[in-house]
């Protein structure tokens, strides 16, 4: 496999980590260091790796004993700090995916595996994850031999019943057994997010190095590391070594560097007593120096070893290979909350008091051998399965001998002048702690934000022990008193795009569209985004300025006809015998003594007496009110209603459901608004203010509201979703001209309305916006009415609700302006609004203000600039009321001859499902069919949604108490034998054990999912979201 | 992330709840002070270890309900 190192192209073997394939081209200086620019090679063949970091295309910074050759890799070195590379194209799909297990299982070696087997033989489903690309852990490095053959056998011939994730990293530990994994794919990462009952850690242990000085240099590694190389690679990462074997497991390493043809030169052993001969063999026998420790190295002109100090004697060599001992990775247990203690006896922490449905198994508690690991895997598999070991499950004979403790050794105070590292990538020394516990630092999490240890890209996997120990022997303290800093996530670095996943561009937060959004765009609406939705913002004609368009739509609006997309308005269905009594509790202002057919302003409270919302609620019946709400409060206000009914008055009788998808609106508005509504709707035409009709709209069912938010002639005309689009270029045809959220704006603001969230912000009451008489008197009770006369909301000199007029009638004052009082320059207030008016002439404002009344002057000021204005009341046009007739007809226009044309919510994408389908996943919109939502009694039919709440769709008959919804929800169906592994890519409920119908999270938009048989799940998905769920649905399946 | 034990669904990740605060709050009726009503509106308590804590299942079946949390550990039961 051909390959690049900066610039230089090299070639490597299928199989070779990029850190193994430098290693084979001879290649012992991979960057330099952070600090210090120490020239450094690789010390590790894992992702405990603190010096070989490199640049791989877009990944700025990789360690290279993780990354996997590819051919045309191309790698550059860093000197131990990542660089991004802004023209870099990163082509990557990142995706998640949600997975649920009965244990989760990490780590593949040889406990692991054994912990598989154990727990799937159990009957339990389990999952494991491995970050390598082949199944084995240690067994992968060793020559070991289970029941007399190599020990991969052992691993290949499993038969695992799991889910098995190689190349896949647990990165987190989270509350709940929540743990994340990442998996590396060419095409991009995959997150995965895993809910397990039980999990078993089996992660193995790192081995330590050991500070002394002149540790640092290329070709010094740990002895794992070489042996890694060895085996496993056939790579020999010396010619010369000598094994510093504080651990025994330094002995096997030279037995295999020797077997590889290395020649080992010395095995120097701090221990008394002798070596291990049984397993060394004889080749390396008489090289074991005990009772001796590394001292020293030597190093050519670039620093590369050349020699190793013994004392005072002098090894040649160019691999000094460090078995420091080892630490049990401890890193996921510890992000599970579970306690660490200290082993005197293994001289390593290992896992204490577990805090969660978890046990560890094999080297990673602390259980080194391989033999023990089984073991152990297979009493924690069986044990995490809630069964007893399947006795037919036996540990594989090896040819393991039994290991001696390590040496209590973590520093040698040689004497040269070198420095002795502790943590190779912050290039923190020896000298460097003892300087930190010098100033009088004793704890570790001090020290290691003194020094920086451990908070590089390895997160001191190699280095943290070492820092515990140096620290002890500084302090005289045992490591166990020292403690460790707090293991947190990730365990290995993971990259944006990866938590981005296919979260990215039009599916970075989903867009709510209306019925008409098609039309809008086709008609060059510039859009605003109103919470979630899109909404037209105005509709600029050829070259037209906004300015010049907002002008112009006012001027149709209070002079002839216009019309706008109200569809975003909340709309709420309210039912029950005491809905009426539920609204007087919700509402500041009376609805129970509401004629059925009448309209209504209302406005509503939070407990704290602040204005939360307001809108129009009307009685369709003595039991059914209709309630709209603020576009961005929809939900909010559903919730809160949810919220009181369910907790604080069970026992009213009343139910809510959300309509506001069904119904699509426009409002036409104007003078000459009944030229519109003779022709589209002429059941409305003789519609008295404030009243409501059920009548049909181009033929259609429809509903119509004569309200008003611009003091003009007003009609807000409703039809089923599928009809919206036709109904509004219908409208448009007839004359209307469109307008926005801006002229919407303006239009109320000049008759003085207050927009929640615009005039408000959670600190404003109902007085405090000049609105007392909304407040009701007679009510006993209504949510806030109490803290309406607590004294600070009671008390004079509140912030009001005023107008504003500049001096400079040319000037719109910024909104948000300080408004400071003249000529004491106290600050008074804020500009809330602030507009020109076609309908005035000038510019006009509304702020709210302390101690103001008409006729004071004020400045407004923002940023360098400031106005003076003057205090007006808050109402700049026909304060009369007498413009909410409009004109009467001047001729009778003919009802609108025509067929009103139906769109469902995906229609726009048939083309792209068709397309996007294939024989493993297919993907179609349901053709329409009613829907009803019931509450109470159950149906005996349709899909339950939660308590006493059923959807029901087909051809049927409705009862009269069903909410029609039919507009509400599209049904997007998926299918195929990949529809499963398409939903857990954005759903985190476990679809294998669905219950039944159920409502959910789908990306980032709620659904009713409905799996109808093995391989067909029926989406329901608001209308409004059906636009963001189907590119998330073409983008997942583009995903496969 | 939390796993949150709805009544009505069982089991479900704590992104599809919105939370409720602390449970057994009641809204006082009748005359009552500023200091009791100001209790009502703004004073929770916050306390190390079991805290009964009110969650709505608002992208599941819009359930509201309590459970007990311990603040320390996470650990969440059935209220009792
Ligand atoms: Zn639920």
């Amino acid at each position: 496999m051909r390959f690049t190192f900066d610039g230089r192209p090299l070639l490597g073997e299928p199989g070779d980590t990029l850190a193994a394939a430098l290693l084979r081209n001879g290649v012992r200086v991979v960057g330099r260091s952070v600090r210090l620019g120490r020239p450094r090679g690789v010390f590790s063949a894992g992702p405990e790796e603190p010096n070989a970091l490199v640049r791989v295309g877009a990944d700025p910074m990789l360690a290279a004993t993780t990354v996997e050759l590819y051919d045309g890799l191309e790698a550059w070195s860093l000197r131990g700090k990542g660089r991004v590379d802004p023209d870099a194209v990163d082509g990557r799909r990142c995706d998640k995916g949600y997975l649920h297990c009965d244990v989760l299982v990490v780590g593949g070696g040889p406990a692991g595996l054994a912990a598989t087997l154990a727990a799937g033989r159990a009957g339990a489903r389990v999952i494991l994850v491995d970050d390598q690309p082949v199944l084995g852990g240690d067994l992968l490095n060793s020559r070991l031999r289970l029941d007399g053959a190599p020990g991969c056998d052992w691993a290949d011939g499993l038969s695992l019943q799991a889910r098995v994730l190689t190349r896949t990293t647990a990165v987190g530990y989270y509350d709940h057994n929540y743990v994340v994994a990442v998996e590396r794919r060419a095409r991009g990462e995959r997150l995965w997010h895993i809910r397990a009952r039980r999990v078993v850690l089996a992660t193995g242990a790192h081995e330590r190095s050991v500070a002394f000085p002149g540790n640092d240099r290329p070709g010094v590694m740990l002895a794992s590391a070489a042996r890694a190389y060895a085996n496993r690679y056939g790579v020999a990462a010396g010619r010369r070594a000598v094994v510093f074997a504080c651990a025994d497991s330094g002995y096997e390493a030279a037995r295999d560097l020797a077997a590889a043809g290395v020649e080992v030169v010395a095995i120097v052993d701090p221990r008394n007593g002798g070596p291990q001969a049984a397993v060394i063999g004889a080749v390396v026998a008489g090289a074991v120096v005990t009772g001796a420790v590394v001292t020293g190295t030597t190093g050519d002109a670039d620093g590369v070893l050349t020699g190793v100090q013994v004392g005072d004697r002098h090894f040649p060599a160019d691999l000094l290979a460090v078995a420091g001992g080892w630490n049990p990775a401890v890193h996921l247990f510890s992000q599970s909350q579970g306690r660490l203690r200290y082993d005197e006896d293994l001289r390593a922490f290992v896992p204490g008091t577990s805090a969660q449905a978890e046990r560890s198994a094999g080297a990673c508690r602390g259980v080194y051998g391989t033999r023990e690991a089984i073991a152990d895997g297979y009493a924690a598999g069986a044990e995490a399965a809630g069964r007893d070991a399947d006795p037919g499950l036996r540990v594989p004979e090896c040819d393991e001998g039994p290991q001696r403790p390590p040496a209590a050794l973590w520093w040698v105070e040689g004497t040269s002048q070198e420095e002795s590292f502790v943590d190779l990538q912050r290039d923190v020394t020896v000298a460097d702690l003892a300087r930190a516990t010098g100033t009088g630092m004793r704890s570790v999490e001090h020290v290691k934000r003194y020094t920086t240890a451990g908070t590089g890209a390895d997160q001191g996997k190699t280095s943290g022990a070492a820092v515990v120990g140096v620290m002890s022997a500084l302090l005289g303290a045992e490591p166990g008193q020292v403690g460790t800093t707090t293991f947190r996530p990730p365990y290995t670095p993971v990259s944006f795009a990866t938590l981005a996943g296919r979260d990215r561009g039009a599916l970075s937060d989903p867009v709510r569209t209306t019925a008409m959004h098609d039309a809008h765009v086709a008609r060059g609406a510039v859009f605003e985004d109103v919470g979630q939705w899109k909404r037209p913002w105005y509709f600029p004609l050829d070259g037209e300025t906004m300015e010049a368009a907002v002008l112009r739509e006012c001027r149709a609006a209070r002079t002839a006809v216009a019309a706008m997309d109200a569809s975003t308005l909340g709309k709420i269905d309210v039912r029950g015998a005491d809905a009426g009594a539920f609204l007087d509790r919700i509402y500041t202002n009376m609805y129970s003594t509401l004629a059925v057919g009448a309209c209504r302003y209302g406005l509503m409270c939070t407990a704290d007496g602040m204005v939360f919302d307001d809108g129009t609620t009307t009685r369709l019946g003595e039991e059914h009110f209709l309630m709209t709400t603020t576009t961005g409060n929809a939900a909010a206000v559903l919730d809160w209603l949810e919220e009181w009914r369910q907790t604080e008055w069970p026992d009213l009788d009343v139910s809510f459901t959300s309509v506001t998808d069904h119904w699509a609106t426009v409002a036409v508005v104007g003078p000459r608004a009944r030229e519109v509504i003779a022709a589209v709707v002429p059941g409305a035409l003789d519609l008295a203010f404030m009243r409501y009709a059920s009548t049909p709209v181009l033929g259609v069912e429809g509903r119509v509201f004569r309200i008003s938010f611009s003091g003009e002639l007003a009609y807000e005309v409703n039809v089923p979703w599928r009809y919206g689009r036709a109904l509004w270029e219908t409208v448009l045809e007839l004359g209307a001209v469109p307008y926005g959220t801006e002229t919407m704006h303006v239009l109320r603001a000049e008759k003085g309305f207050a927009i929640v969230g615009q005039e408000t912000d959670g600190t404003v009451t109902p007085h405090d916006l000049g609105m007392s008489w909304i407040v009701s008197k007679r009510k006993p009770d209504f949510v806030g009415r109490r803290s309406h006369s607590r004294p600070d909301t009671a008390r004079p000199g509140r912030k009001r609700l005023v107008g504003l007029l500049p001096d400079d009638p040319a000037a719109v004052v910024e909104e948000g302006a300080q408004l400071v009082a003249e000529p004491a320059g106290g600050m008074v207030g804020h500009v809330t609004s602030s507009y020109a008016s076609v309908a005035l002439g000038r510019a006009f404002g509304l702020a709210l203000a302390a101690n103001v009344e008409a006729g004071d002057r004020l400045t407004a000021v923002s940023g360098g600039s400031s106005h003076g204005v003057t205090v007006v009341a808050p109402v700049f046009y026909d304060p009369e009321n007498a413009r909410r007739d409009g004109e009467p007809l001047a001729f009778r226009p003919e009802p609108h001859r025509g067929e009103c044309r139906s769109e469902s919510p995906a229609a726009a994408f048939a083309g792209r499902f068709a397309a996007a389908s294939g024989p493993r996943a297919r993907l179609r919109e349901v053709p329409f069919e009613p829907m009803w939502e019931v509450r109470g009694t159950d149906p005996g039919t349709g899909l339950r949604l939660g308590p006493s709440w059923w959807l029901v769709s087909g051809n049927i008959t409705p009862q009269p108490d069903w909410v029609d919804v039919s507009g509400q929800r599209t049904i997007l169906e998926l299918s195929g034998p990949d529809a499963t592994e398409v939903l857990i890519t954005g759903c985190p409920v476990d679809l294998d054990t669905l219950p039944g119908p159920t409502q959910t999270l789908l990306g980032r938009t709620s659904v009713i999912l409905e799996r109808r048989e093995r391989d067909t799940y029926r989406i329901y998905v608001r209308s409004s979201f059906t636009r963001y769920l189907a590119e998330w649905l073409v983008d997942a399946l583009d995903a496969l | 992330m939390l796993l949150i034990d709805c009544p009505h669904c069982g089991p479900r990740d704590e992104t599809e709840f919105r939370y409720g605060g602390q449970a057994g709050i009641s809204c006082p009726t009748g005359d009552v002070s500023d200091e009791e009503w100001a209790a009502y509106v703004f004073m929770r308590d916050n306390p190390k270890g079991w805290f009964r804590e009110r969650w709505f299942h608002v992208h599941g079946c819009r359930t509201w309900f309590d459970v007990e949390r311990h603040t320390v550990t996470h650990e969440v039961r059935k209220a009792r």
